[in-house]
């Protein structure tokens, strides 16, 4: 079946099986980053944005991206490096495995909500798994990233 | 030390964090077959009758391959240097299956849907034998495993096929016997771990092809390539030099990548059909048929006299193999050896056996065994100090290694001298970060409530002695930069990155001076892999001798070019000078001059083993709460301060402990391998098999009390697996200190602390 949509700003238009699953649609157009770590909806890495809000792409079928917008991390290298920065100063993207999926769902919340707190934060990342870090380190990065943020707007 | 000891960015962490594509699967994405598996639904069988036909007349369909279309002669997948202790029990694929999810077919074809429909299309008639699923009754029972005649262990560990048995043997030191008969107190209890699945976020996978040399290429997310390369060849029955193994960036391993597991199969598909084969292993093949945590029952007997001094140990480990031995003879070896070891007594005796049973064969899982091992003996300590109604960490005080037993001989650690330890220093900063004094034993915090504190030491080996071999090769490059060529595998640890901080200050370079590169076996120099806690403590000793090397090339190629002998030529990391006259050559111009008209070429390759494992240390206490209503324990703290002698890379010390006692935190809590009475996994997905989220985990805050290990480079000991093995007992003690429940078989479930505390009402 043909479908159309939008891969980070990229208009792609193909026919597709109706039972292609979005995340292997997105690899076979060259978004590697989209990785899968379970069957089952559990994991969060497969977490790209559809209409910007975050998603798992392991459990959307394609046709369901059928004339909308979807991000992958691929779309959004610099802010995703600039939070990586901080990421990688505490040490805690470590395998990296799960990394884009964690990413994109921190880049989410921080359109999403306006200075959560610790729990909120906790709370809205709860799907992506990490098995080397412990989570300690990702905390700690996120909190630094949206500090900067907080600041900014103190400062403005 | 300019970059030793300082939180340096890993040097793969900007290409991790923006989601290049560095993976196996990433970089394999040309056309290639997919290889599935056809596996046993039956815990026990033999195949009788097996058609493949209807499979192959399939469109798109390459290759079924049956028990008949492989080598006969039987290997280990275990990861281990050769000749390994684990016993050669595997095929490519076997008539006799041994566990549900057997390897029966493989299957290769163009896509996916193709070889699904070739995998249904398989006829197999089964004769079911009768399954052996409890491992306590599996030694001796008339039920075999392995009964076939070709079952060989290279090295003698007490296999016995015949009898169930992958391994058994017995340690004595002292009189244990006599001494409990002396001793005031006695704790004699028997503690049951469960196997844990690994749960790296990517699983098992590997890519294959053939090479312009007709060499067999693997690339494959593994601990072990230069393993990988000895057991293909073993498995395929093809020389080794016909095989190129590459390790690309991977995504966890945490021992499960220390077998050979996804490589077997789309590796023979390729020898067969000279045609690339990739096979990625499902979330939930990973978890029925990968290398498991050994599920282990371990009995303890724990003598002290009056006043709480520890007199004698005995511990006896039953440890289940499943249905294959690999990492079984040496994993069930450290229960004891580093268990026991960390306490002082006047007599010690270990005995172990590993069984074969139709469950999924296990594997090496972080802490290898010494996890299993001190959930039993630091329990039975915690047990003992509350029968002498002392505070645990008083009476750890009194009994464990601390600073001042540096230089004592270890009796149950194969006679090694102690040469660095801060163990007690661990253990009183920990005390103080937790405020334990205040908190032990627990506080009501009324609403049925209580907040309790609990306590556990534990260490590890840096590598296996006289064992472990790492080696590398650093090159001076033109324009003066280096090459680090590491045969050792980062699987997101971060160990290109911390050896490169070790060559730059050995080479008084800047860090970005420094490129690495691992690991290919065809170019990277030799290392047995990142396992055993191996990697900062050996292969680091091999980057601190290989810089020495190549300095001493620098210095004797700069005072040939300032026309001065070598004593008198000095290299600050810069240029070579000749101290008589400030004459001085810049490494620039050094190394740009050995690339025209020269025979120069500057590159130095050591390689390091070392006879002694210096132990980390690390106290670990928790605070937790339990509903004293439900029985449910949530985490409200963990407290860890480590040992690990230098510190390389504070933040990735800290991150690998963090992450350590996460993972524990599941092994403790919930995490178990369950089976149906049929021998099948009931748990196989993320859904149904929970690992901690970042809501189940409390604070966490790791200290180090650094000691300094001569042996080790820069003063290094390892830090990878030490920080898995506080937490299942610590907990076990808080729930203990709150409740006088006393849970001796993990995990530690709400359900098992109620109904304690309803038998104790």
């Amino acid at each position: 079946m043909q479908i159309k949509l939008w891969i980070n700003d990229k208009e792609y238009v193909d026919d597709i099986s109706p039972d292609t699953i979005l995340l292997d649609f997105l690899r076979s157009k060259g978004c590697l980053s989209v990785k899968r770590g379970c069957e089952t909806s559990n994991c969060g890495l497969c977490t790209v944005l559809l209409q910007g809000k975050p998603i798992l792409s392991c459990s959307t079928l394609a046709v369901r991206a059928n004339g909308l917008k979807v991000t992958t991390i691929e779309g959004i290298q610099d802010e995703a490096s600039e939070f990586g920065g901080f990421l990688a100063d505490e040490g805690a993207e470590q395998c990296g495995f799960c990394s884009p999926g964690f990413i994109m769902n921190v880049i989410a919340m921080k359109n999403e909500l306006k200075n959560p707190t610790e729990d909120e934060i906790k709370n809205y990342l709860e799907g992506n798994l990490c098995r080397c870090t412990g989570y300690m380190g990702q905390l700690r990065a996120v909190k630094k990233y949206l500090e900067k943020y907080s600041d900014m707007k103190k400062g403005a | 030390m300019r970059y030793v000891n300082k939180p340096v960015r890993k040097k793969d962490a900007m290409s991790l964090v923006t989601g290049k594509p560095v993976y196996t699967d990433d970089i394999t994405q040309g056309s290639s077959l997919v290889v599935k598996l056809l596996r046993s639904p039956h815990a026990h069988a033999l195949i009788e009758e097996i058609n493949t036909e209807r499979a192959k007349k399939v469109s798109g369909i390459e290759c079924v391959l049956t028990y008949e279309d492989v080598p006969e002669s039987r290997f280990t997948t275990a990861g281990q240097s050769y000749p390994e202790p684990s016993p050669y029990d595997r095929l490519i694929l076997d008539k006799r299956l041994r566990c549900v999810g057997d390897p029966v077919a493989i299957v290769a074809g163009l896509d996916e849907k193709s070889v699904d429909k070739a995998l249904s299309l398989i006829k197999v008639k089964y004769n079911l034998l009768e399954p052996l699923l409890d491992f306590r009754k599996a030694k001796d029972n008339e039920i075999l495993i392995h009964p076939e005649d070709n079952f060989v262990s290279l090295v003698e560990v007490g296999a016995d096929n015949k009898r169930n048995l992958c391994s058994s043997e017995s340690m004595n030191i002292g009189n244990v016997e006599e001494e409990l008969k002396k001793c005031a107190h006695v704790i004699e209890e028997t503690y049951h771990t469960k196997a844990n699945n690994q749960t790296m976020m990517e699983t098992f996978r590997t890519y294959t092809s053939i090479d312009a040399y007709g060499r067999l290429n693997v690339i494959s997310s593994t601990q072990i390539p230069f393993h990988v390369r000895r057991i293909l060849s073993n498995a395929l029955q093809i020389p080794k030099s016909q095989i190129r193994v590459i390790k690309p960036r991977i995504g966890g391993g945490f021992g499960a990548k220390q077998s050979v597991v996804s490589e077997l199969f789309p590796a023979i598909v390729t020898w067969i059909t000279k045609k690339p084969a990739k096979m990625i292993y499902s979330r939930k093949e990973s978890f029925t048929n990968g290398s498991p945590r050994h599920e282990a029952e371990i009995k303890i007997r724990l003598g002290a006299d009056e006043n709480g001094i520890i007199k004698a140990i005995h511990m006896y480990s039953l440890w289940n193999a499943g249905a294959y031995g690999d990492h079984g003879p040496t994993t069930v070896g450290l229960s004891g050896h580093k268990a026991m070891t960390i306490y002082n007594a006047n007599a010690y005796k270990f005995d172990f056996d590993v069984v074969y049973s139709n469950t999924m064969g296990a594997g090496a899982y972080r802490g290898y065994g010494a996890t299993q091992g001190f959930f039993a003996l630091e329990s039975a300590v915690n047990e003992l100090a509350a029968k002498l109604n002392m505070d645990p960490t008083v009476l750890r005080m009194n009994n464990m290694l601390t600073e001042s037993s540096v230089g004592k001989t270890m009796p149950t650690y194969y006679n090694e001298e102690l040469k660095s330890c801060t163990l007690d220093k661990c253990l009183k900063k920990a005390k103080e970060m937790i405020s334990w004094d205040e908190k032990y034993p627990c506080r009501d915090m009324g609403n049925n409530k209580v907040r309790s504190v609990g306590c556990a030491v534990a260490m590890q080996g840096s590598g296996i002695s006289s064992v472990d071999v790492g080696a590398v090769e650093i090159r001076l490059n033109d324009d003066g930069f280096y090459t680090l060529m590491i045969g050792a595998t980062d699987m997101g640890t971060g160990c290109d990155t911390i050896l490169a901080q070790m060559a730059a200050d050995c080479m008084d370079c800047e860090y970005d001076s420094i490129v690495v590169h691992g690991v290919d076996t065809d170019l990277s120099p030799y290392d047995t892999g990142s396992y055993a806690s191996s990697t900062t403590y050996i292969t680091g000793m091999a980057v601190v001798k290989a810089c020495e090397s190549l300095k001493n090339k620098i210095i004797d190629a700069g005072a040939k070019k300032l026309g001065c002998s070598v004593e008198y030529a000095d290299f600050d990391g810069k240029s070579v000078c000749n101290i008589k006259n400030n004459e001085s050559i810049s490494l620039i111009q050094l190394a740009n001059d050995n690339y025209v008209g020269s025979n120069n070429y500057l590159s130095a390759s050591e390689s390091h083993y070392s006879p002694t494992s210096p132990p980390p240390f690390m106290a670990g206490l928790v605070e937790i709460e339990v509903d004293k209503l439900t029985g449910k324990v949530d985490i409200i703290d963990y407290v860890g301060v480590i040992d690990c002698g230098t510190v390389i890379n504070p933040n990735l010390a800290r991150v690998q402990a963090e992450g350590g006692i996460v993972q524990a935190m599941g092994m403790a809590m919930y995490e178990d391998i369950i089976y149906d009475r049929n021998g099948r996994m009931l748990n196989d997905s993320f859904m149904q098999y929970k690992i901690p989220s970042r809501l189940d985990v409390g604070n966490i805050r790791i200290d180090f009390e650094s000691s300094y290990e001569p042996s080790g480079p820069f003063g290094a000991k390892s830090i990878g697996e030490l920080v898995i093995n506080t937490p299942p007992p610590a907990i076990a003690n808080a729930v203990y200190n709150a409740t006088k429940v006393n849970i001796r078989s993990l995990p530690i479930t709400g359900e098992k602390v109620m109904m304690g505390m309803l038998k104790n009402a």
